[in-house]
């Protein structure tokens, strides 16, 4: 029997007095595309913060292929993580950020072959050849030497995917990735993120396109205030809401 | 498609005219007026109690030359000293440890507290503190033998201005984005790494300006290391005029060093500000 590649388990997470995450769990599994929907400050992105480790959980466990993440469990006790293990763990999954976050005093080629040359120590020739192929793979080999601030939001954006694809991940996490995108470039960056779906990664996409999620997600599922509401086939969640807030959500944004 | 409607009159063509060049009178009389205050100022030291002969005798004698020499070198080293110091102590006084962070604080605190004569002046005098120092067992020394005023002046001048560079360079780091900790961090990059490969060189850009203006005044500041003999050019041109009593000559003849110096480093802070500014603008090829 397959196991889940994330095992999220009674997750709890607090900005202070703000709950943003409430006793989620949640399998996600190998080759699955799921997309996370919901208002914003329902949880969605901090969850997937949470599996990246970039926000660290307060209660409750996650297991990434059958890892658990952030601390080791040692007699009754747990232990956090050095900061190398951590960064070990992050290897396992590619984060794409709303606001691209590529670095601006490198070209496009040069943050794809930042991680595979820095951290993971590889041949430089190996990397780049492998970070060419990427461009070619998301339409930007034309780019390799432009620098971000040299490229649209699109393109950016498709940088930013190619970067996160270089360090091989077994889990793509994306977090709102055309939300601060014109709408005319959201198609194609949309275009290369069906590409990877249909390669067969594993992706977790927090996004406001209903459109994408009808089309290419496996599952949707719906969150608000940092609960998981509602869940299942794209079509079913999305076509014929079973809850209340489910139905709320979706008559306010189409 | 419909042809457009038919423009109003009483709107002539005015594309053939050429606009007038305004007369800008303030400029002119302002212009003149400083150059008449320059003259007199010129006519009052040239008119004074100088020998501009002494002057232009003495810029470029050996012992003026060696002194700006070693005020380069002084300079230079104290700077490099202090970078390195700030860069550490910006990095311990932003790291999450309580510990590196009170003690980050701790050292700029005493050393921008207390006047940099008065630091040299310590250095120097160490000797009375401590008469022989060393690693017990292994090395010693009679501290006056060690606490040369080279290397005085390059520990007071380097640990103060340390000090204030671990700010300028706080400020650099802390304008660069969070998001690019976070792209960083999420390409398996541990702190100390993503602070060498991402941060830094986009701190570098902005803190470039106040680095040039820090070393300016480091050049400047190497001259309070004449208190303490380092043969720089200030203290140079004491030592001739003690013997001459030229006194205006020789401090004229240090200042025009100091001003060379200085116009020399501007340009060379614009090259640099280039080389860091890779990827900032849009056009730039």
């Amino acid at each position: 029997m397959t196991k889940p590649l994330v095992a999220i388990r009674s997750v709890s997470k607090n900005f202070g007095e703000f709950k943003a995450l409430k006793n989620v769990s949640l399998d996600v599994w190998p080759g699955e595309v799921m997309c996370l929907i919901g208002a914003s400050g329902s949880g969605k992105t901090t969850l997937l913060r949470c599996i990246n480790q970039l926000a660290i959980i307060d209660s409750g466990g996650i297991w990434l292929d059958g890892e658990l993440l952030g601390v080791r469990e040692q007699g009754e006790r747990l232990y956090r993580l050095s900061e190398r293990e951590i960064g070990r763990q992050r290897l396992k999954t590619g984060m794409v950020f709303q606001r691209f976050n590529l670095f601006p005093h490198k070209t496009a080629l040069e943050n794809i072959t930042e991680g595979p040359l820095q951290v993971q120590g590889r041949k430089p020739d190996e990397v780049r050849a492998e970070a060419l192929e990427l461009l070619r793979r998301v339409g930007l080999s034309a780019k390799a030497d432009s620098y971000p601030m040299q490229l649209s939001g699109g393109q950016q954006q498709r940088v930013a995917i190619a970067r996160a694809l270089a360090m091989k991940p077994m889990l793509m996490l994306f977090d709102e990735p055309t939300s601060a995108l014109d709408p005319e470039l959201v198609g194609e960056v949309l275009a290369v993120m069906k590409e990877l779906a249909k390669s067969g990664m594993t992706m977790m996409v927090v996004t406001h396109e209903l459109g994408f999620a009808r089309e290419v997600a496996d599952r949707v599922v719906y969150m608000d205030q940092g609960a998981i509401v509602e869940q299942g086939r794209a079509a079913d969640v999305l076509g014929t809401p079973r809850e209340e807030r489910t139905k709320a959500f979706l008559s306010a944004v189409i | 498609m419909k042809p457009a409607p038919a423009l109003a009159e009483g709107f002539p063509d005015l594309s053939g005219m050429l606009i007038a060049r305004e007369p800008h009178w303030f400029r002119w009389i302002s212009a003149a007026l400083i150059v008449l205050v320059l003259a007199a100022i010129a006519r009052a030291f040239a008119n004074g109690q100088i020998e501009w002969s002494h002057v232009s005798r003495f810029i470029t004698a050996k012992v003026i030359l060696e002194g700006i020499v070693n005020t380069m070198v002084m300079a230079v080293l104290a700077m490099a000293l202090g970078i390195v110091l700030g860069i550490v102590v910006a990095i311990m006084r932003l790291s999450p440890n309580p510990v590196l962070k009170t003690a980050a604080a701790g050292y700029t605190w005493l050393f921008r507290g207390t006047p940099l004569i008065l630091q040299l002046l310590l250095w120097f005098n160490l000797a009375l503190v401590f008469p022989a120092i060393g690693i017990p067992g292994l090395w010693s020394a009679r501290a006056v033998d060690v606490m040369t005023p080279f290397l005085a002046a390059l520990l007071g001048l380097g640990i103060n201005q340390g000090a204030y560079t671990s700010e300028v360079m706080r400020a650099g780091m802390l304008s660069v984005d969070i998001g690019q900790y976070e792209a960083a961090q999420a390409i398996g990059m541990g702190r100390l790494r993503a602070l060498r490969r991402i941060i830094l060189p986009q701190a570098m850009r902005v803190v470039i300006p106040p680095l040039g203006n820090e070393f300016i005044g480091m050049v400047k500041a190497t001259s309070l290391a004449s208190v303490i003999q380092y043969p720089e050019v200030l203290h140079n041109a004491e030592n001739i005029y003690y013997a001459n009593s030229r006194v205006i000559e020789l401090l004229i003849v240090a200042g025009l060093w100091y001003l060379l110096v200085v116009s020399i480093l501007t340009p060379l802070q614009m090259l640099l500000e280039r080389r860091f500014a890779r990827g900032t603008t849009q056009f730039a090829r």
